[in-house]
């Protein structure tokens, strides 16, 4: 019967219910795997065990800790840029400008290392770009009243200009060595780019969850008119979900520039892409107003078992990209909304 | 002879409702035959009834004598009906000549269009309009009353012998009204009968011969515009009503303490000036026809919809606002005209909705929302309001439509705003949810809310309303004390902009 974007009955919920509301708790839940049946996860959730089972029997050497651990360390980079896509298309908005944004802020931070500057500043100012680009993508978006897929498209190419500008066209190399540790490090044994990836989304889920900007977040996708008209500050709102999206891409920059040693003017190219599609196969309604960051974390594991999975069968490339695209038609075709 | 139009015991139901019972209507050739009646009356549906748009149900429909049953709208126009809707068909970028041809383009042996040809035959039918319109341009560059005229070119084209024009002046200034009419009395010499709908009674009076009055789907009756006046056309569209049951006014002079005073507020240069004020605890009525700029103005007032001039005071300090948030932030409060597409969010529940302006009440460290406070919050409005769903957290989109209503309203129970605007509070809304709807609004004002409530239902108006602004063509004709407010009132301010103590 619910579809229900804000997870309120959800079986995972971990906040207890107040002794006080436990009679709405009992009338809303019912029956858990109906609730869970219809939430906007389930889909991609059978979709990636699905996926997971198919690559365990088509290769061997899949299911093992190395290789899976492999996985996650891939996927960690789409799955922080499709966090901060989740908040724009959860608005009913979209973020084009990502790949390109990345490829600013790492090729600035690794370039600030390079020339001596202070390394936290130079992580701090890569991050700041990002965050600073989405702003401006925000102001455009919501203050100028201009369609987001033209005004992220206009400055993607813009973004990408400025990172070949800087870096003069070539890679930025010669960083310094603890530079290693978001990318390739690990605390306690466990990868730094996973561990970085688990708090970006924490962080996110509480706050589209728990916080009053979360709720107005979907339902700005939901009913922009019925929100604004409620009183929400529906610009604010846009705002701050474009600058999260630039800032989620400087996180990913940062990532992706330690990975590769160096600040890459052509990094992140098809990103936004891979990101988009993270978010889609989560269950999110491109429309906006549905969906959850949980179910982009799944989707972006769908994608990068998918990848993994057809490399180690050892498929052409090419055939590789027609069967993923399949894969994500057929996806989206079964996970579509059903409206009576 | 038989009249050119003769339209004789029409019927029409949608879904149980009766529309139309056995509605009869005559019009002669050069005759000008206005349609009168308060808004759902049925007038539009005997007018799409006469295009084809809808069959009726039983009933003939006879031109010349000869009874015609219509499929759809091209039999009709195939009849000699012609139609001039509110809203415009033309399309915006294409030209006069192309719009009135659209369709039926006239073409030589290699199918290649006859411009010229065309371009001649429009020329002869607007000189038959004695109006001049350059027929080069696309039509949106051009004025309303400009459009307008070529809808009627277009329907001439056509050979229409009965051309009817749903209310035409709606859009127009005076002095393009004025052109309308003479355009008309020209038509009118060279044959060709109007059915004329319009809730302006002194057009009626300028250019009409006969009036027919419609009131809750019947024909009233009919009269010479000659041997009629004012207070009975207003007489015949109120008719004598049932009293439903409202909950009783308050005593009124309680209070004359103004929380709401709008000084100036003017939608865009053109249109009027209009100041009004809402006072504590009381319920201010915006009556007046669909279109007569009621809704306009309350957008304006929260900022939502721009104004050119706008001075207002809000429980007696200047404010200007100029968007809902900063409408909200003074504690006023909208319930909007539509349910479905400016009041709920659908895909959320019950709970969220409710809560949605409102989740500085539940938090809790600062910045997260409490959501077993947030819960019982919204337990306890949806049960004030009663909104008979299964839980909190029941999605809003499987509500009835009154359900919905309320859960729209409860978000304003437990509010900060204190200045509420309820815009058609119970449309489309059935008998016993609009007496609860009735009574929360009491509640409300008794508990020192003020509520503004836009209606265009009269008896809602006046069993409702401790003072009503009736607007009529977007200017506040006048406002009536408790007293005044009659359904006759309010109906002549409405169409005639005077009221009886005026006269």
């Amino acid at each position: 019967m619910s579809s229900n974007n804000l997870d309120v009955a959800r079986p995972a919920d971990p906040s207890p219910l107040p002794s006080g509301s436990a009679s709405v708790g009992s009338a809303s839940v019912g029956n858990p795997f109906q609730t869970f049946r219809h939430s906007p996860i389930f889909f991609p959730l059978i979709g990636l065990v699905a996926v997971i089972v198919i690559m365990i029997f088509a290769s061997g050497s899949f299911f093992s800790v190395a290789n899976l651990t492999n996985v996650m360390r891939q996927v960690s980079i789409n799955a922080i840029v499709a966090v901060g896509m989740t908040f724009v298309i959860l608005t009913g908005g979209i973020d084009l400008s990502v790949g390109a944004v990345m490829a600013l802020a790492g090729t600035i931070a690794a370039g600030m290392m390079v020339h001596g500057f202070e390394p936290v500043l130079a992580l701090v100012v890569g991050l700041g770009v990002g965050f600073g680009f989405g702003l401006f993508n925000g102001l455009l978006v919501a203050y100028a009243r201009m369609p987001p897929i033209i005004v992220t498209l206009a400055t993607m190419g813009v973004a990408r200009g400025l990172a070949l500008m800087y870096s003069g066209g070539y890679p930025i190399s010669g960083l310094p060595k603890w530079m290693r540790f978001f990318g390739n490090g690990a605390v306690w044994g466990v990868q730094t780019p996973i561990i970085i990836t688990l708090v970006v989304y924490l962080v996110a889920w509480v706050v589209l969850e728990r916080a009053p900007f979360g709720r107005y977040v979907y339902a700005i996708g939901g009913n922009e008119t019925a929100t604004r008209l409620s009183g929400i500050k529906v610009g604010r709102a846009k705002l701050i979900v474009y600058a999260v999206s630039g800032l989620t891409a400087a996180i990913a920059a940062i990532v992706l520039t330690s990975r590769l040693m160096s600040g890459q003017p052509n990094a992140g190219i098809g990103f936004e892409l891979d990101a988009i599609a993270a978010v889609v196969l989560g269950g999110t309604a491109i429309a906006g107003g549905r969906g959850s960051v949980i179910g982009t974390l799944i989707g972006a594991l769908l994608l990068g078992v998918l990848n993994n999975g057809l490399n180690m069968m050892g498929l052409d490339p090419y055939v590789q990209n027609v069967i993923k695209g399949g894969i994500i038609l057929l996806a989206i075709f079964i996970g579509r909304e059903r409206r009576a | 002879m038989a009249s050119l139009l003769q339209v004789e015991n029409i019927s029409k139901s949608f879904v149980g409702i009766r529309a139309l019972s056995e509605v009869g209507l005559s019009v002669e050739a050069g005759e000008i035959h206005a349609l009168l009646g308060e808004n759902g009356a049925g007038k539009s549906t005997l007018m799409k009834i006469l295009c084809g748009v809808y069959q009726p149900d039983s009933g003939l429909i006879a031109i010349d004598g000869v009874e015609h049953h219509f499929a759809g709208y091209k039999d009709a126009v195939h009849a000699g009906i012609g139609i001039v809707f509110q809203e415009f068909s033309l399309i915006p970028h294409l030209n006069a000549v192309e719009n009135i041809f659209l369709g039926r383009e006239k073409r030589n042996a290699l199918g290649l269009m006859q411009r010229g040809l065309m371009r001649g035959e429009a020329e002869a039918i607007l000189q038959r309009l004695g109006v001049a319109i350059p027929l080069h341009m696309p039509v949106a560059s051009l004025s309303v009353a400009q459009q307008q005229f070529i809808e009627i070119a277009k329907a001439l084209a056509l050979n229409a012998r009965i051309l009817i024009l749903d209310e035409p002046t709606a859009t127009l200034t005076p002095s393009e009204a004025e052109h309308l009419f003479t355009i008309m009395r020209e038509l009118k010499r060279q044959g060709v009968a109007m059915i004329f709908i319009s809730h302006h009674l002194e057009e009626i009076f300028q250019v009409c011969d006969r009036i027919t009055v419609f009131r809750d789907g019947r024909r009233i009756g009919d009269r010479d515009v000659a041997a009629t006046n004012v207070d009975e056309l207003v007489e015949m569209m109120v008719g004598r009503r049932i009293e439903k049951s409202f909950p009783p006014k308050p005593e009124v002079g309680t209070s004359h303490e103004i929380v709401l005073d709008v000084q100036e507020l003017q939608l865009d240069k053109r249109s009027p000036v209009n100041s009004f004020q809402l006072r504590k605890g009381e319920i201010l009525g915006f009556a007046g026809l669909v279109g007569s700029g009621r809704t306009e103005t309350a957008l304006a007032v929260i900022g939502y919809e721009p104004a050119v001039r706008k001075t207002m005071q809000v429980r007696g300090k200047p404010a200007s606002i100029r968007d809902p948030s900063e409408a909200l932030a003074n504690g006023i409060g909208i319930l909007p005209e539509s349910r479905k597409t400016e009041g709920l969010i659908t895909p959320f529940n019950v709970r969220s909705n409710i809560t949605l302006n409102n989740l500085a009440k539940y938090r809790r460290w600062g910045m997260l929302v409490d959501r077993g406070r947030e819960r019982q919050g919204a337990l306890d409005a949806m049960r004030r309001v009663r909104v008979k769903a299964n839980s909190t957290e029941t999605v809003v989109e499987t509500l009835s439509g009154g359900n919905q209503q309320k859960v729209v309203i409860a978000r304003w129970l437990d509010h900060h705003a204190d200045i509420l605007i309820f815009d058609e509070p119970t449309r489309g809304i059935d008998v016993g949810a609009k007496a609860e709807i009735y009574q929360i609004m009491r509640d409300l004002t008794a508990k020192g809310l003020s509520i503004v409530m836009i209606s265009s239902e009269l008896p809602e108006v006046v069993g409702m309303c401790d003072r009503v602004a009736v607007f009529r063509q977007g200017r506040i004709v006048g406002t009536l004390e408790s007293p005044q407010i009659t359904p006759e009132n309010v109906m002549r301010l409405a169409t005639a902009g005077e009221s009886h103590e005026q006269q």
